[in-house]
C-alpha cells in the first residue's frame, strides 16, 4: 500500500468514527443549551441503542429496517423516562445535582444492562451485507459509507428543524432564555422533554450505527461520550458547527495516532487534544467568549 | 408565673439542654477514641479487621471529596487516579526504588498535589462542567498507563509484597496496630477538614461554591481557592492509597478504577458532603452495605447509581444533613454570643484631592453594539456620584467594566492614581473598589456572619489579619447596617430588604475606598429606600466615596453631590442634580424629543 493510499485510508476511517462522536456530541450540545447541564447518560443513549439493535436482530430474529425503526421508537421513550425520572425533579435546582443525577443514571444504565445480557461483547450486523468496495487503493467500508451518509442526514435534518420550523424556534427560544420563553407562552417543560428524546434518539442512531464496527458493548457509551464532550469542547462548547467539527477532526486525530503513535494509548489521544485547547483556546474553534453577565 | 420566672424556667431549660449537647458530644469522641481499640480487647475476625481497613483509607481520599465537591462545589470524578497515585508511588517506591515507606508517602502525595495543581490550573479558569469531563480522561488515561505500561507497572498482574512501615523504631506489621494507626490518621484528616471552613480558605471555598462571581467581586482569588481545594484533594487521596497498599500489600489496576471514583462520589454524597463525619460516615456505610446486601452482587452497582439519583432527589444534604438538622433541635437556641461590639470605622483621610476614580475613554463592544462608547467619568473623593440614563444606556455595562467583570474594549480604569484597567475583579477589591449587585448576590446557605467575614478578608484591609479581628470587623459592620441581632442567621432565610443590606455590609467590611452599588433601592419598599437614603447619608460622613446607578430619582437627588447621565453608551451630562435634571438632553433621553418641565 502506498503512503498515500494508507493516509487516506486513514482519513476515511477517522471521518466515519468522528462522524459518530459528532452525532453524540451534538445531543450533547443540545442538552447544554436546553438545560445549561451536561448529560453524563448521554452515550449510554448509545449503548441502549445499539443493545435494542441487537435484541431485535437476534433474539426477535426481526428484519433489519424493522429492528432499525422499532430501536429509535424505543430511544423516543426512553427519552421521555430519561427526562421525568432523571432531570425533572432536579429542574430548579443547581447544575451540580442535575449533572451527578445524570452520571448516576449514567451508572445505573450501564449495570442494568450488564444484569440482563452479560459482560460478553456482542457483534451487531452491518446495514448492507456487502464488505465494501476499493477505489484508488482505498478501500471503503460499507458501513463506514452508512455512517457518513446518516450523519450528513442527520445534521441537514436538524438545521432545516431548528432553522426553518415553528417547534424548531420554540426550541431554540427555549434554550436561549427559558423564562422569557414562558411569559410568551411557549410549555417550556415539554420543548425540554422533546430535547431529551430527541437526543436519546440521535445518541441511540449513533450507537445502531458504530456496533458493528466496535462490537456492542457495556462501556461502548462511555468512551464515546468521553470523545463526544472533549468534541464539543475543542469545537466550542454549545456551538453546533463546532461539535460537527470537532467530532470530525477527534475520529481523524484518533485514527491517525494509532497508526503512526499508538494502539493501546488511542483512546488517550482525545484527551491529550482536550487539554491542549483548555491550554490555549478555552473557548474552542467556533466558540464566543462570553463572561457571565452581572 | 411572672415574666422573670418565665424567663429563669427558659434558661435553665436552655442550659439543661447546652448540658445535654456538652455531654452527648464529650460521650462520641470517647467512643471514637475507644474504637481502634476494640481488637486489642475483643477478638476479631481478620475479615472483619481487612473491610475496617478499606473503610479508613477510603474515607481519607473521601474527605479530599468534602474539599472538592461539599465546600467548594466542584465536581471531581477522577479521585481513584489519585488514590492510585498514591498506592502506586509507595509501592514502587519502597520495592524498587528502595525507599522508606513516609518517602514514598510524601513523593506520592508530592506527585498526586502537582498532577492535581496542573490538572486544576488548566480546567478550572473555564468553569463548572470541564473539571467533571477532564478528570474522567484523566483517570481513562491513568488506567490505560497502569494496564500497558508493564515495565513500570507491571501492569494488570499488580504489586505484591508491600510492606509495613514502621514508626518510632515499631514496625506496623500486626493488622490491629496497622489499623490503629490509619485510624489516627483519619481522625486528624477528620479533624483538619473539619476545621477547614472556619478559616479565610475556607470561606473562600464556600463562598465559590455558593456564587462565584459574587466570590471573586468581594476580593476572592477564586481560581488560585479553586486549584488549592483540588490539590488538597489529591493530596489527601494519595495518603488513603498509600496506606491502602502498604495496608493490604497486594494492588492492581482494578483497585484504582472509574467505578472506585463513582464510589468515592457515592459516599461522599451519601453521607453528606458538606461535612467531614457525613463523608466517612457514608465511607464505612457503603463499604459494609455490600457486606449486608451480598444478595444483590449482581446489580449492586445499578443500585448505587439509581442510590446516587435518589439521594440528590431526596436527600440533598446526605444523611449528615438529616443527623445535624436533628442535632439542631436538641441544641439549645442561644443567640450568637458576641460581646461588646466595636463602633464601624472607615477612616479615609480627606486631605487628598485627586480623585478616587477616573474613567478615560472607556469603550466596551459587543460584537458591533457599543454599550459603552469611550466616556470620561471623574469621581471626587469622599462624594456620592450618580450615574444614571435609559434602560440600555450601558449603566450596568460600565459597572462592570469598572470593576473587571468585562475587559473593556478600549480605555483606561484608575482607581487612587493606579491604572487597574487589565487586572480581574478580585486585585481590585484588594485596591479598595467593593460593589453590590443589582439583583442580590450573596452566598445563601452562609450565615449574614460569615458573608460579611468573606468581604473583610478581602487584600490589604485595612484591619488586623487574625480570625478575630475578622469576627470584630464583621460583627461591627453589621451592627453599623442594623442587622447585628441578626448575625448568625442564614442568609437565604432573611427578608429581601435585609439581604441588600448584607451585601452592602459585605463591601463594607472590606473598606472600600470605592464602593460601586447597582441599583440599591430596586425591589425595596418605600420604608426600606428611606433607611437606605439614611444609610448612604451615614456613610457620607464617613469620607467613603459611593458610585452608585439607580433609577429612583427621588434618592438620586437626595443622596448625590454630582450625576453623569449616559445615552446611548455615551455621557450626554454632568453636574449637580439641579443641573443635570434641567438639562435639555437630558429630558429629551428621558421624555422623547418634546421639552417638558421636570418635576
Amino acid at each position: 500500500m502506498s503512503n498515500l493510499s494508507l493516509n487516506l485510508q486513514l482519513l476515511f476511517s477517522g471521518l466515519a468514527v468522528g462522524a459518530v462522536y459528532s452525532l453524540v456530541a451534538l445531543g450533547f450540545v443540545l442538552i447544554i443549551r436546553a438545560t445549561n447541564v451536561v448529560n453524563f447518560a448521554q452515550g449510554d443513549f448509545a449503548m441502549i441503542g445499539a443493545f435494542a439493535m441487537v435484541t431485535m436482530l437476534t433474539a426477535l430474529k426481526l428484519p433489519y429496517w424493522l429492528a432499525f425503526v422499532l430501536a429509535l421508537a424505543l430511544m423516543t421513550v426512553f427519552g421521555v423516562i430519561f427526562n421525568y425520572a432523571v432531570y425533572y425533579p432536579l429542574r430548579n435546582r443547581s447544575f451540580l445535582p442535575v449533572i451527578i443525577s445524570t452520571l448516576g443514571a449514567s451508572i445505573f444504565m450501564q449495570n442494568a444492562v450488564l444484569g440482563i445480557f452479560g459482560p460478553q461483547p456482542r457483534p451487531l450486523e452491518k446495514v448492507f451485507k456487502t464488505p465494501g468496495f476499493e477505489v484508488a487503493g482505498v478501500f471503503l467500508d460499507s458501513q463506514y459509507l452508512v455512517i457518513l451518509a446518516v450523519t450528513l442526514i442527520a445534521v441537514a435534518f436538524q438545521y432545516f428543524f431548528f432553522e426553518h420550523t415553528l417547534l424548531g424556534k420554540k426550541l431554540q427560544a427555549t434554550s436561549q432564555d427559558k423564562d422569557m420563553a414562558r411569559l410568551v407562552g411557549i410549555p417550556v417543560a415539554w420543548m425540554i422533554a422533546l430535547t431529551f428524546v430527541y437526543s436519546a434518539t440521535l445518541g441511540g442512531l449513533a450507537g445502531i450505527l458504530i456496533g458493528p464496527v466496535l462490537f456492542v458493548s457495556i462501556g461502548m457509551g462511555s468512551t464515546i461520550a468521553l470523545k463526544a464532550f472533549s468534541a464539543t469542547v475543542i469545537g466550542g462548547f454549545g456551538d453546533v458547527t463546532g461539535a460537527i467539527v470537532g467530532g470530525l477532526l477527534l475520529g481523524v486525530v484518533e485514527s491517525f495516532g494509532a497508526a503512526y503513535i499508538s494502539v493501546p494509548y488511542k483512546d488517550a489521544f482525545a484527551f491529550l487534544l482536550l487539554l491542549v485547547f483548555l491550554l490555549i483556546r478555552p473557548q474552542g474553534i467556533f466558540g464566543e467568549k462570553i463572561s457571565e453577565k452581572a | 408565673m411572672t415574666i422573670q420566672t418565665l424567663a429563669a424556667g427558659a434558661s435553665a431549660s436552655t442550659a439543661a439542654r447546652g448540658f445535654r449537647a456538652g455531654a452527648l458530644v464529650l460521650l462520641l469522641l470517647l467512643l471514637a477514641a475507644a474504637l481502634p481499640l476494640i481488637p486489642f480487647v475483643v477478638k476479631v475476625n481478620p475479615y472483619i479487621l481487612n473491610i475496617f481497613m478499606q473503610a479508613v483509607t477510603y474515607a481519607v481520599a473521601v474527605l479530599g471529596m468534602t474539599i472538592v465537591l461539599g465546600y467548594t462545589g466542584q465536581i471531581h470524578l477522577g479521585q481513584a487516579a489519585f488514590f492510585g497515585i498514591g498506592a502506586y508511588t509507595v509501592a514502587l517506591g519502597t520495592l524498587v526504588l528502595g525507599l522508606n515507606f513516609w518517602l514514598a508517602l510524601l513523593l506520592g502525595v508530592v506527585l498526586a498535589s502537582l498532577a492535581g495543581f496542573i490538572l486544576g490550573l488548566t480546567t478550572l479558569r473555564v468553569g463548572g462542567h470541564y473539571l467533571a469531563m477532564v478528570t474522567i480522561s484523566f483517570q481513562v488515561i491513568f488506567d490505560l498507563i497502569l494496564t500497558n505500561w508493564i515495565a513500570v507497572t507491571r501492569g494488570p498482574d499488580g504489586i505484591s509484597g508491600i510492606g509495613r512501615p514502621s514508626l518510632f523504631g515499631y514496625t506496623l506489621a500486626d493488622d490491629k496496630a496497622y489499623l490503629m494507626f490509619c485510624v489516627f490518621v483519619l481522625y486528624l484528616v477528620i479533624f483538619g477538614v473539619w476545621w477547614l471552613p472556619k478559616t479565610r480558605l475556607g470561606r473562600a471555598m464556600q463562598a465559590v461554591r455558593e456564587n462565584e462571581m459574587a466570590a471573586e467581586v468581594s476580593g476572592v482569588a477564586t481560581l488560585v481557592v479553586k486549584v488549592v481545594a483540588f490539590s488538597l484533594c489529591a493530596a489527601l487521596g494519595a495518603v488513603g492509597g498509600a496506606l491502602y497498599a502498604a495496608g493490604f500489600a497486594y494492588i492492581s489496576p482494578d483497585n484504582f478504577s472509574f467505578k472506585i471514583s463513582i464510589e468515592f462520589l457515592t459516599m461522599t454524597l451519601l453521607g453528606g458532603s458538606q461535612s467531614p463525619f457525613g463523608g466517612a460516615l457514608g465511607t464505612v456505610l457503603l463499604i459494609l452495605l455490600p457486606e449486608w446486601l451480598r444478595f444483590l452482587k449482581e446489580i449492586y452497582m445499578a443500585a448505587y447509581g439509581l442510590a446516587v439519583i435518589l439521594i440528590m432527589v431526596f436527600m440533598p444534604e446526605g444523611i449528615w444533613g438529616i443527623v445535624s438538622r436533628a442535632w439542631r433541635r436538641l441544641r439549645p437556641l442561644r443567640p450568637l454570643a458576641h460581646g461588646p461590639v466595636e463602633p464601624f470605622k472607615l477612616d479615609f483621610p480627606l486631605t487628598d484631592t485627586a480623585p478616587v476614580l477616573q474613567l478615560v475613554n472607556v469603550q466596551k463592544h459587543f460584537g458591533g453594539v457599543r454599550a459603552v462608547d469611550g466616556i470620561n467619568i471623574n469621581v471626587a473623593r469622599g462624594t456620592v456620584h450618580a450615574l444614571i440614563g435609559p434602560n440600555g444606556s450601558g449603566k450596568t455595562t460600565t459597572l462592570n467594566v469598572l470593576n473587571g467583570i468585562y475587559r473593556p474594549t478600549a480605555g483606561q480604569i484608575i482607581v487612587d492614581g493606579k491604572d487597574l484597567t487589565h487586572t480581574s475583579p478580585h486585585v481590585r477589591a484588594g485596591h479598595g473598589v467593593g460593589r453590590t449587585f443589582q439583583n442580590i448576590r450573596l452566598f445563601p446557605a452562609l450565615s449574614a456572619l460569615e458573608n460579611v467575614m468573606i468581604g473583610a478578608q478581602r487584600a490589604h484591609n485595612p484591619i488586623e489579619r487574625s480570625e478575630s479581628a475578622l469576627r470584630r470587623r464583621a460583627l461591627s459592620t453589621l451592627d453599623f447596617v442594623g442587622l447585628l441581632d441578626r448575625a448568625d442567621r442564614v442568609v437565604r432565610s432573611l427578608p429581601y430588604g435585609h439581604q441588600r443590606l448584607v451585601e452592602i455590609a459585605r463591601s463594607l467590611a472590606g473598606s472600600p475606598t470605592l464602593l460601586l452599588l447597582d441599583e440599591p433601592a430596586a425591589g425595596l419598599n418605600q420604608t426600606e429606600k428611606q433607611e437606605l437614603v439614611t444609610l448612604l447619608k451615614r456613610l457620607r460622613g464617613h469620607g467613603i466615596t459611593i458610585f452608585l446607578i439607580e433609577h429612583d430619582m427621588g434618592l438620586i437627588v437626595q443622596v448625590s453631590d454630582r450625576i453623569s447621565v449616559l445615552n446611548f453608551g455615551r455621557k450626554i451630562a454632568e453636574g449637580t442634580p439641579d443641573e443635570v435634571l434641567r438639562h435639555p438632553d437630558v429630558i429629551a433621553a428621558y421624555l422623547g424629543e418634546s421639552v417638558h418641565a421636570a418635576a
